[in-house]
């Protein structure tokens, strides 16, 4: 593999995350909540979605380790069910806004001029919307359900993706080696597929860490609100909507999936700040 | 515009031959907020095949410009620039294509003249692979190692990455680079200012031998006037965008004329005490902005010797001795200092 | 303690450190070096060798981590600067030892008019009202050969030329002890420079302040130097009075630094440069950490660092080809004693 040369950038990076202690514990959080997610029929003790209404209500036990809701499920099966969903918009969310916004602002920052002016107040006008509004505007109009959180969160993200990419785009096209492409006669084409892109994928990557993170929250949001993932489908920020009746009497109810959520947000935050850190050229010494 | 165009024809080159490269009325204004801005402004150079032609002048007197303009970097506000008689301005998307085979740049500055990401073995074999000129991988490999060589650049270095290697191989790379088209003409703009003096005397060195080799024909860019005088054959300077002087490199030396490049000259530091510390000219002010510049002489605000006709009439850039371009109304012989 | 009284600095065997991801970068290594009252020393020597470090050692602002002064000392006026607390440092930074840095555009503060920078740094050091500040403020800048009236600009109004004025202005408003100009002129254009190098040189005449002149460029240090330090690889080389120093080399390594620039009085087509690079910083070689490149290296050379050694009075040089030449004739004297003249 190219990628991995001993002197590599990519390498280097590795190199520099390798040393950041929360950056490596929130990628293991993060590995670990990827393999939940995937083995969760194997590793949920019961089914999300079965009632037991004799034993609703109960505290943790051996039987259910972090208890059982209101309608008797288990909140521990009901959590790694939970991680599948949260982790799915959260990513996929992302990968809408970066995919659209990126593309956006590669094509402001590298044209500039009127494109870029066009483009950019879109962006503006997108950003001067609470993103949380924005979302819960999509999202009431788009009705409930996993693919229309998804695109919600997704377009509600998408401006600063934008201007992220816009602003990577802008210093690199500054740089000597572009004119130098240019000077070899490259297309442009050429020049934002193996110059461009490949530069500024560090704050790319960056910023897709910790936007994960956000989307998570504000899935979570709108679930709570009653505008995400319907019952009886299990999503954290909806659990904590279903528990919020109960919170003086069955506490546990509310603690555990918004722990999940604390503990996601938390890892995603501590390897987002240490890609940013292991990344920035100006690390390099 | 008549007159300008006989004076850029026979300026400069003794021989008969046709000159490689010649500009004729170029000008390159930039729009500004407040005003235009005239990087380069009426040149009128040529440089014949084989020939160095050093361009000297202070930041701002739109040297680079100029030379990015020549290889169209930048397209000109006006004028034209001629490459074995044909004008590349008019050039087309696949004419200028092939006009990057026969003249290629090397850049300023080796730290952000190459993609960070890109082992030196794909920085160099870019040109190659963006024209196609070869059919497969293992020639183009091959036609790589070649280049390496050429430039001094060891074999084992293929695989490393620009931050691994100083200025000096970066800049190497800039040339290998420079050279993987087989050019004829190459644009050197500061090649070595960003280098420690040793390793600028390497990559001097390197420029000097390949042009013995493959007769390229250069046209080096610099502030640093002690630079120019061995690697040039002729010397032009330039001021606010325009040329005020131009000659052969030793009467440009001996015999400088206008108060400009004298004070260039007496300006440059010695690296010796006895003559360090005397005779100096020392100019006032600083350049002007090129922002709507005055309309008299450019260098009126700085001279020595300057009188009221200057700061009317710009002077224009007429031959005093063969070979030996001026733009001054009281040249330093004539009794203007 | 004699030498201390005399000398203004005073750098004993200085080892500077930093610890990077690639290994540890020794970046100055056993330094030895003094400066009288008055005097202007040229610190010569290429990227990386180690100029700036002994500048920002000498400030002790050397960042920590990743770096740090892992030994020797340096006696400012006769007082070890290592011994000193945060708050004694900070009042003799600015106020005894002043700093010029390479590039005039980054060293000023945008949003200050240029005249409350130069009051603040009079403020800061010295017990004066706002009134006499600004005051002094705008003396310093007609001295520097600015207009007063200027004062109340701020720094993007000047022209790199002007702001450099500035910034010596700044440090020289407390009448330092000891000023420290690192690559003052690099980044202007030659005219500028020989305008701000007659600058220095009148200011050096009026004030009287030593000087240390961090430079690559042996021209410029021609112009203001009594005495000229080459420093290659985190050592000096070579260290004498302007004169002899340019008069005759004798380091290979000076050598080839005055070979490697082109003669401006001379016809050649090719320079006379030295070979190879300087040595990577996390692993110099044994011995004298130029015997890889020079062209008289023997055997010697790479075992055991060689000594600073007078090769004439007040002319030294650490080569091996000097130890039978002068090394005998001084005795067994200490080497630093013997660096200190």
């Amino acid at each position: 593999m190219a990628l991995l040369q001993k002197n590599s950038n990519m390498y280097l990076t590795l190199v520099r995350l390798r040393r950041n202690r929360l950056a490596i514990l929130g990628l293991l959080i993060m590995g670990a909540l990827i393999l939940i997610a995937i083995f969760a029929p194997w590793l949920a003790p019961y089914d999300f979605a079965t009632q037991d209404l004799i034993s609703a209500f109960e505290t943790p036990s051996w039987e259910h380790p972090l208890g059982t809701d209101d309608f008797g499920r288990d909140i521990l099966s009901r959590i790694i069910y939970g991680a599948r969903v949260s982790l799915q918009v959260g990513v996929l969310a992302v990968f809408i806004a970066m995919v659209s916004g990126g593309t956006l602002g590669a094509i402001a920052g590298y044209y500039g001029g009127r494109i870029d002016g066009v483009i950019m107040r879109v962006m503006d006008v997108l950003l001067s919307i609470p993103q949380i509004l924005l979302a819960i505007a999509i999202a009431a109009a788009l009705g409930p359900g996993l693919l229309n959180l998804t695109i919600a969160v997704g377009i509600a993200a998408l401006p600063t993706f934008a201007r992220v990419v816009r602003g990577a785009v802008l210093s690199i096209v500054g740089q000597e080696y572009i004119e130098a492409a240019h000077c070899m006669g490259a297309s442009d084409a050429w020049i934002i597929i193996r110059h461009i892109l490949p530069n500024c994928s560090a704050p790319i990557i960056v910023q897709s860490t910790l936007r994960v993170a956000q989307a998570i929250l504000a899935a979570a949001a709108l679930s709570f609100l009653g505008l995400g993932i319907q019952p009886p489908f299990p999503e954290w920020g909806g659990m904590l909507s279903g528990a919020r009746g109960y919170v003086r009497d069955y506490a546990y109810m509310t603690i555990f999936p918004g722990l999940a959520i604390m503990i996601t947000i938390m890892a995603l935050n501590f390897l987002g700040d240490g890609l940013r850190d292991a990344m920035d050229p100006k690390m390099k010494r | 515009m008549a007159p300008q165009r006989s004076a850029g024809k026979h300026m400069g080159n003794p021989t008969t031959a046709p000159p490689l490269v010649e500009t004729r009325g170029l000008k390159k204004y930039f729009s500004t907020p407040q005003g235009p801005l005239h990087a380069v402004d009426n040149v009128n150079i040529t440089i014949a095949r084989g020939e160095t032609l050093g361009l000297v002048g202070e930041s701002g007197c739109g040297k680079s410009t100029l030379g990015r303009v020549v290889i169209r970097l930048l397209n000109p506000t006006a004028g034209s620039v001629f490459l074995d008689g044909h004008d590349i301005v008019n050039y087309g998307k696949e004419e200028l294509r092939s006009f990057r085979r026969r003249a290629q740049m090397v850049f300023q500055d080796p730290y952000s003249s190459l993609n960070p990401r890109l082992s030196v073995e794909q920085l160099i074999s870019e040109p190659l692979r963006i024209h196609k000129v070869f059919p497969n991988e293992r020639e183009t490999s091959a036609r790589v190692k070649k280049l390496m060589d050429t430039v001094g650049l060891a074999q084992r270095l293929a695989t490393s990455f620009p931050h691994e290697l100083d200025g000096g191989r970066r800049q190497r790379i800039g040339v290998a680079r420079a050279l993987a088209l087989g050019p004829e003409f190459i644009v050197l703009d500061e090649p070595v200012s960003a280098l420690d003096v040793c390793v600028q005397a390497q990559i001097l060195n390197l420029l000097h031998d390949l042009k013995d080799e493959f007769q390229y024909t250069y046209l080096f860019i610099t502030h640093d006037l002690s630079v120019v005088r061995h690697i040039s054959n002729r010397i032009v300077v330039m001021y606010l965008g325009k040329v005020i002087e131009l000659a052969d490199h030793l009467e440009l030396f001996e015999n400088p004329q206008h108060p400009y490049t004298r004070a260039l000259l007496s300006a440059i530091p010695v690296p010796r005490v006895d003559i360090a510390r005397k005779g100096r000219i020392i100019l006032e002010g600083d350049v002007p902005s090129p922002v709507n510049p005055p309309a008299g002489c450019r260098f009126y605000g700085r001279c020595p010797s300057r009188q009221d006709i200057c700061a009317v009439n710009a002077p224009e850039l007429e031959e005093i001795s063969p070979d030996h371009f001026l733009a001054c109304h009281f040249p330093v012989s004539t009794g203007g200092n | 303690m004699d030498q201390q009284r005399e000398h203004i600095l005073d750098i004993r065997d200085l080892r500077v450190q930093y610890h990077t991801d690639t290994g540890l970068v020794k970046a100055v290594e056993g330094l030895n070096l003094s400066l009288a009252r008055g005097e202007t020393l040229g610190l010569v020597g290429e990227t990386g060798a180690g100029k700036t470090t002994t500048a920002l050692a000498i400030m002790q602002l050397i960042a920590s981590p990743p770096g740090r002064i892992a030994g020797g000392s340096i006696f400012f006026e006769g007082e070890d600067m290592l011994a000193k607390s945060e708050e004694e440092k900070r009042h003799i930074r600015g106020g005894k030892i002043a700093m010029i840095f390479q590039d005039p555009m980054t060293s000023l503060n945008p949003v200050l008019s240029v005249q409350e920078q130069i009051a603040e740094m009079i403020r800061l050091h010295q017990k004066v009202t706002d009134k006499e500040a600004l005051e002094k403020a705008r003396d310093m800048l007609g001295l520097v050969g600015l207009r007063p009236e200027r004062g109340p600009d701020y720094p993007h109004q000047f022209s790199g030329g002007m702001k450099q004025r500035v910034v010596i202005a700044i440090a020289l408003a407390c009448s330092p002890r000891l000023l420290i100009a690192d690559e003052p002129t690099t980044a202007l254009d030659v005219t500028i420079q020989a305008q701000i190098l007659e600058l220095m040189q009148q200011l050096k005449q009026h004030f009287n302040t030593a000087t240390i002149l961090i430079s690559h460029d042996l021209g410029v240090v021609a112009q203001l130097c009594d005495s000229v330090a080459i420093m290659y690889a985190g050592r000096i080389l070579e260290k004498a009075d302007a004169k002899s120093l340019y008069a005759n080399p004798q380091h290979p390594y000076t050598q080839g630094l005055f070979n490697s620039i082109p003669d401006m009085t001379k016809n050649v087509t090719r320079l006379n440069t030295i070979a190879g690079l300087p040595p990577d910083p996390t692993e110099l070689p044994p011995g004298c950490c130029f015997a890889p490149r020079c062209a008289h290296a023997s055997g010697a050379c790479s075992e055991g660092s060689p000594r600073m050694v007078e090769y004439k009075p007040g002319h030294f040089v650490a080569c091996s080809r000097m130890n039978g030449n002068g090394g005998g004739a001084l005795g067994p004297a200490e080497e630093r004693g013997q660096a200190h003249g």
